[in-house]
C-alpha cells in the first residue's frame, strides 16, 4: 500500500507535466489537457491499489488520459465542433529542435508567455507544469479559490482565443522568453524562501522544493543556457540554508548567527558545482547574467566557516558587477551590507541613506539601516529603524526577529 | 487567424507627417507580405454620433459613447498565424504610429 503511495507521488511528479504537454500537443487545448490529465491521475488513485501499479506508469497515465480527452471531445462534438477546429489549428507541427524538443518546454513557455499576467503565469505554470491544485494555489498566494479558477480558466480561454502559440520560441526571441520563464520560477522560490503574508508559515518548503523541481526540469531542456543552470544554484544553495534559517522559537536568524553545521551539505556541493561549470563559461568568455552573479555571491557565503571567514571582498566585487547588470536600488542596498563588513557599518550607512528616496517603502532598507545604527550605538535611530521595518514587514518570523532585536537595544 | 489592432490615442495632436510616412511604410509591409486585411484612420470622437434603435425607435445622440482622455484613433485588421507574430507586428505598428496598441483577437468564425 506504501509502495503503490510512493509510486503515485513519484508518477505525479515525474509524469504530470509530460502528460498534459503531450495532450495538448495532440489535442490543441490546455483545458483538455488538464481535465484528462486529473482524470488519469484520479482513474490511477482509485484502480492502481487494487490492479498494481502498471509496468510503465507514465505511458499507462498517457493512454488513460488520450481515452479521457476522446470521450470529452465526442460528448462536445455533438454539440458543435469547436474543438475540431482547436485541433486543425495547432495541426502543423512545430519544426524539430533537437535537443530542445521536448513537448514539456513548450507547455513551460506557453504558461509564461508575456501576453499574461506574471500573477497568471505563476498559476498557469503551477496547475499545469508542477500539477498542482487549485486549492493548493489559492493557498499558496492567499487568494479564494474561486478567484485562483477564475484566473486559471480566463487565462486558459485567453490561450485558447488569441491563438498563443505552443512551442519553443524561435532562436532570437528564447533569451528574453527564457528570462521571462526563469523570473515566474524566482518569485515562486522566493514565496517559499520567504513568505511575503503574515497569514501563512514564514518558510513554506512545499513551494521552494516545486520551484527547485522546475528548474532543474527547465536546466535539463535548457542545457545550454547558463541563467537556468545560475538561478537552479542560486536556488539550492539558498535552500540548503533552510534548516538554519528560523529557530525552534520561530524566529528569522540571520546568516551570521546560523549554525552552519546545520546547512545541507549535499545541496550545498551540488550547487558549487554548478557554480564552477558556469564559471568555467565564464572563463571561456561567456557573460553571466543576474542569477549566475546572485549564485556566485551565495558560493561564496556557503564556502566559509563564518561570517569573519567570508571572502567580503569577493562578495564587494559581485555585487559591483551586478549594479553594472541591473542598477536597481535593490542591488545597492545589498551592496551596503558587503561594504559594512569590509569599511565598516558608518561608511555602509551612509550608502544606505542614499537610497531612501527609492526604497522608503521596502522593510529590507529599514532593517539594514537599523542594523547598522545599532553596530553604530545610535540606539534612538536604530530603534525608529525597527519600528518602521517591523510595520512594513509581513513575514512572521522576521517580524519576531526585528522585534527581538529591538527590544535588545540599550 | 485575425487580429484587431486599436491604436490609442492619449495624447494632444494629430499623427505627424514622420509618423505618416512611417505608417505608410509600415501599411506596404502588410500588404507585402500577406499580413494586411484592412486599415483606418478614425475623425475625433468629437465627430461621433451614438444610435440605440434597442427599443424600435432610434435615439440620436451626439458624441462618443464614451468620453476618455484615451481613445481610439485608427485600426489595423491585420491576418497572423499566431499571437506571437501578431504581438511582432503591433511593435512594429506603434513604433510606427507613436502610439500604444491594443491587439485583441477576432472570433473564430
Amino acid at each position: 500500500m506504501a509502495d503503490v503511495r510512493a509510486a503515485l507521488t513519484r508518477a505525479h511528479h515525474e509524469e504530470w507535466a509530460r502528460v498534459v504537454a503531450a495532450l495538448t500537443r495532440r489535442f490543441g487545448d490546455l483545458d483538455i489537457a488538464e481535465e484528462a490529465a486529473a482524470e488519469a491521475f484520479a482513474t490511477a488513485v482509485r484502480r492502481w491499489p487494487a490492479d498494481g501499479v502498471p509496468p510503465n506508469p507514465g505511458a499507462w497515465l498517457t493512454t488513460t488520459a488520450n481515452r479521457k480527452a476522446i470521450d470529452r471531445i465526442r460528448r462536445e462534438s455533438k454539440r458543435g465542433d469547436k474543438h475540431q477546429e482547436a485541433q486543425m489549428a495547432y495541426g502543423h507541427e512545430p519544426e524539430p529542435l533537437g535537443a530542445i524538443d521536448d513537448d514539456r518546454l513548450r507547455l513551460i513557455f506557453t504558461c509564461c508567455h508575456p501576453a499574461l499576467a506574471v500573477q497568471t503565469r505563476v498559476a498557469l505554470t503551477l496547475r499545469m507544469v508542477a500539477g498542482l491544485t487549485v486549492p493548493e494555489i489559492a493557498r499558496a498566494f492567499l487568494v479564494r479559490e474561486t478567484a485562483m479558477e477564475q484566473r486559471i480558466t480566463r487565462a486558459k480561454a485567453k490561450i485558447s482565443a488569441a491563438r498563443v502559440p505552443y512551442r519553443v520560441p524561435s532562436a532570437e526571441d528564447l533569451p528574453e522568453r527564457v528570462s521571462g520563464v526563469l523570473a515566474v520560477l524566482f518569485l515562486v522560490f522566493n514565496e517559499g524562501y520567504l513568505a511575503s503574508g503574515p497569514g501563512t508559515d514564514p518558510l513554506r518548503p512545499g513551494l521552494t522544493a516545486e520551484a527547485i523541481r522546475l528548474t532543474r526540469l527547465v536546466r535539463a531542456l535548457l542545457p545550454d543556457d547558463g541563467e537556468a543552470a545560475g538561478l537552479l544554484a542560486l536556488m539550492l544553495l539558498t535552500e540548503a540554508r533552510r534548516p538554519a534559517r528560523v529557530s525552534s522559537g520561530g524566529e528569522l536568524v540571520p546568516l551570521a548567527e546560523q549554525d552552519r553545521a546545520a546547512w545541507d551539505a549535499a545541496l550545498i556541493a551540488e550547487g558549487h558545482r554548478l557554480v564552477r561549470e558556469r564559471l568555467a563559461a565564464a572563463a571561456a568568455g561567456a557573460v553571466p547574467g543576474r542569477y549566475q552573479i546572485l549564485a556566485a555571491i551565495n558560493a561564496v557565503h556557503t564556502s566559509a566557516r563564518d561570517m569573519r571567514d567570508t571572502d567580503w571582498s569577493q562578495i564587494l566585487a559581485l555585487y559591483d558587477r551586478l549594479a553594472r547588470l541591473d542598477p536597481s536600488p535593490i542591488i545597492a542596498l545589498n551592496r551596503a551590507v558587503a561594504v559594512a563588513e569590509l569599511d565598516g557599518p558608518d561608511v555602509a550607512l551612509a550608502a544606505v541613506d542614499r537610497l531612501e528616496g527609492e526604497l522608503a517603502g521596502y522593510h529590507p532598507y529599514h532593517a539594514t539601516r537599523a542594523d547598522l545604527l545599532r553596530r553604530l550605538g545610535r540606539s534612538e535611530q536604530s530603534r525608529a529603524a525597527y519600528d518602521k521595518a517591523i510595520e512594513l514587514a509581513g513575514n512572521t518570523a522576521e517580524t519576531a526577529y526585528l522585534t527581538r532585536r529591538r527590544d535588545q537595544l540599550a | 487567424m485575425r487580429y484587431l489592432l486599436s491604436v490609442i490615442h492619449d495624447q494632444a495632436g494629430l499623427a505627424t507627417p514622420d509618423e505618416h510616412a512611417a505608417i505608410d511604410a509600415f501599411n506596404e509591409r502588410l500588404q507585402a507580405e500577406g499580413n494586411w486585411v484592412f486599415a483606418g484612420g478614425l475623425a475625433a470622437p468629437g465627430t461621433a454620433t451614438v444610435v440605440d434603435n434597442r427599443g424600435g425607435e432610434a435615439m440620436v445622440t451626439d458624441g462618443p459613447f464614451l468620453e476618455s482622455k484615451e481613445y481610439l484613433a485608427g485600426f489595423w485588421v491585420i491576418e497572423a498565424p499566431d499571437l506571437d507574430a501578431a504581438l511582432k507586428l503591433a511593435a512594429e505598428g506603434s513604433r510606427a504610429c507613436n502610439r500604444k496598441v491594443e491587439v485583441r483577437p477576432f472570433l473564430d468564425a
